[in-house]
């Protein structure tokens, strides 16, 4: 009896190892407070992706870790040290906000892991800050307003008011539109994030203004409070809206069911289009539907191409996580099914991609969701990638 | 100077300051008759405004949505009074933070469990959706009007109950002498029930009124308790009339500061660092405006006459 215990204890030592053979994927999004809705989303969209996947990235099984930012820099930094420090993951991908994306980065790049950022897109890690182990699925943060602006060129806007929040982002996404626009900017207010919901006084400042259009970047909760106020203060006719990441699949089923019809035609800028015809992306729609039961958000599709990034990366070098410049170069490649269709990646690692205008429509069931109308930009570069020594 | 872009600001900032009376009054209530510090408060806005947005959705009117959520909201005051609340009020206030804390997580919590973590929109009735002219170039959003009409109602009501009814006095000598107020025979425990639930109902009604203008949504209480702390320490904790003047104060310099403080900011320094200075600043406003009031009058503006 004994010995057979020991054998058994032998055994399990034996074949420990191949319980090891796993990559650990950290993923830190927003899980609490009303921001979790984002983060949920996402969630959706990754376990989605590893189902798909039959939770193997080649011969690894995947073991994914996610982990709380609370919708807090410094909380997304505590979460970002446990997940290098305690569970020793190979990748850390995620991060839905830049301040907490530009506090935790150092946690992983000095730990020589690769991040991944699924959507925050900072000025700085796509110049100086840039680095060979950090890779973006989703865009650098001033791209999607610099083709918003290209479009109200082209619309004949002669002047605009901003309205942002004054947060990482938010001033990326000013300096996007300011950057393109080519009109008069008549005012820019920048609001306190993420507590201020209450946008009179800026609404009356920028309807004062006697500008042709007003562009505002709200994402989560405060582009539906935004969106409302705007509709109170009727100003649909004499200032049209123009906006980046405020209106997304997740605030259009609420709006839908507060009957809000005036967003019903707005128009945006974005990277990706539940609409575009590739073959990833019709598989990820229509079982992300099938699953779900609703459209997926753009924070979905980035947070799936992220894991599909990763898989290419570790089916690349077999499975040899050790092999971390093999795994670079197969990343840098972009060589995976995107559902944004296939893009390239720049020397700082940002993708090089096109942008299209959206614009919400009802479905055949009269589900509200959207539509492309066009092509602003064909594979666009971020201005930052000069700064980058890579 | 463009007056009527003043005009329009002030009426913006009038209708924050009544938002926060609403909130400010049930906590000031409380916190000057019981002496209870009620951290939960904001939650219990929050749990009004889901209650309310719900009923909106099912009902379809936002009106008969409120008035029936104000009964319910103040029910769930009452329970929260009976349960948690009154087993606490012996105990130091560092007793009533901790228990309060506890409380704010559970119904968040409860709330995310019930709804969902993602918010309730809620539509107003077409002829609330609109705008008013009030007068030649002054556009203003009906509903707007109608929030700051209905905090200047409740603030009326709150007078006339204060003042001039026999609740309202046995509550100002309750928030004077508790002990003297059981030692004539009076039902202290019910008075203190009743209070609460009248805290509730005045945070809930906030709580409802804001949702048309936001959402109904999970650590919506979080933001605006500080905001409402601020307001009766500025006032004087357990003075109604400090509670208004404060917090029609605090919604005028919020508001006007964001308003105007860039281009104040842009005659001393480059318009892009007025545009980024001027939002940190504005938001700090109303702190130091509580730091220096605390300085000259540490019991605040309008201080009840006598405290046990």
């Amino acid at each position: 009896m004994k010995r057979l215990l020991i054998s058994a204890a032998i055994a399990a030592l034996i074949t420990a190892p191949a319980f090891a053979a796993e990559v650990k994927i950290g993923f830190v999004t927003t899980l609490t407070t009303g921001a979790a809705v984002i983060g949920k989303d996402i969630q959706k969209a990754v376990n989605l992706a590893v189902e798909q996947m039959g939770g193997k990235m080649g011969p690894l099984d995947i073991n994914l870790i996610y982990a709380d930012d609370g919708f807090k820099p410094e909380t997304g930094k505590q979460a970002t040290d446990k997940l290098v420090k305690q569970d020793k993951v190979d990748f850390v991908a995620g991060y839905i906000w830049s301040n907490v994306l530009l506090a935790s980065r150092k946690s992983v790049l000095d730990a020589g892991k690769f991040l991944i950022t699924a959507n925050a897109g900072p000025g700085p890690i796509a110049g100086k800050l840039c680095n060979k182990n950090l890779f973006s699925s989703s865009w650098q943060n001033d791209e999607t307003p610099m083709a918003m602006g290209e479009v109200l060129n082209q619309n004949g806007v002669k002047s605009l008011y901003i309205i942002a929040p004054n947060y990482a982002a938010g001033k990326g996404m000013v300096a996007g539109v300011k950057r393109t626009f080519k009109g008069e900017i008549k005012g820019t207010d920048m609001t306190t994030w993420p507590t201020q919901l209450d946008f009179s006084a800026e609404l009356a400042k920028a309807k004062a203004s006697g500008a042709d259009g007003l562009f505002v970047f709200y994402p989560g909760k405060a582009g539906g409070a935004f969106m409302k106020q705007y509709q109170q203060a009727g100003l649909k006719d004499s200032l049209p809206l123009y906006t980046v990441f405020t209106v997304d699949a997740l605030s259009l089923p609420k709006f839908q069911a507060a009957n809000f019809t005036d967003v019903l035609g707005s128009q945006f800028t974005q990277q990706w289009d539940p609409t575009l015809d590739n073959p990833q992306n019709k598989r990820f729609v229509s079982e992300f539907r099938a699953k779900y039961g609703s459209y997926p958000s753009f924070y979905a599709a980035q947070a799936y191409d992220a894991m599909f990034l990763i898989r290419s990366a570790v089916e690349a070098v077999n499975g040899d996580l050790t092999n971390m410049d093999g795994m670079r170069t197969a990343m840098e490649s972009a060589n995976y099914p995107s559902v944004r269709g296939k893009y390239t990646y720049g020397n700082n690692h940002m993708p090089i991609q096109n942008y299209y205008l959206r614009q919400v429509v009802k479905d055949s069931d009269g589900n509200w969701t959207t539509k492309v109308v066009k092509t602003v930009f064909k594979n666009h570069q971020d201005s930052y990638a000069k700064d980058c020594s890579l | 100077m463009d007056y009527t872009l003043l005009f329009v600001q002030t009426l913006n900032g009038l209708q924050l300051g009544l938002l926060l009376f609403l909130v400010a009054s049930g906590l000031t209530l409380v916190f000057g008759i019981l002496n209870f510090v009620n951290l939960a408060h904001g939650s219990i806005y929050m749990i009004g405004a889901f209650i309310g947005a719900s009923l909106t959705l099912w009902l379809g009117n936002f009106l008969i949505a409120v008035v029936i959520a104000l009964p319910i909201i103040g029910l769930v005051g009452y329970a929260i009074e009976k349960f948690v609340a009154r087993r606490l009020y012996e105990k130091d206030h560092l007793d009533h933070v901790l228990g309060t804390f506890g409380l704010i997580l559970v119904l968040d919590t409860l709330a995310h469990l019930i709804w969902g973590p993602e918010g309730i929109s809620v539509p107003l009735p077409g002829w609330l959706d609109g705008q008013v002219e009030l007068f030649a170039g002054v556009v203003v959003p009906t509903y707007r009007l109608l929030i700051i009409t209905a905090g200047l109602s409740v603030a009326g009501g709150l007078v006339w109950l204060v003042n001039y009814t026999r609740l309202g006095m046995l509550i100002r000598a309750g928030a004077s002498n508790r002990t003297m107020v059981s030692a004539l025979g009076i039902d202290i425990q019910l008075l203190f029930a009743l209070v609460f639930a009248l805290g509730a109902m005045l945070a809930g009604l906030a709580g409802m009124l804001i949702t048309p203008i936001t959402e109904a949504s999970i650590g919506m209480g979080g933001q605006i308790i500080i905001t409402a702390f601020v307001v009766i320490i500025i006032g004087g904790i357990g003075s109604m009339k400090g509670a208004f003047i404060a917090a029609i104060l605090v919604g005028m310099i919020d508001t006007l500061g964001r308003a105007y403080l860039a281009d104040i900011f842009a005659l001393v320094m480059s318009p892009s660092a007025a545009e980024t200075s001027a939002p940190s600043v504005s938001s700090m406003l109303i702190y130091i405006l509580m730091a220096a009031i605390l300085a000259v009058r540490p019991q605040g503006l309008f201080p009840p006459k006598a405290r046990p």
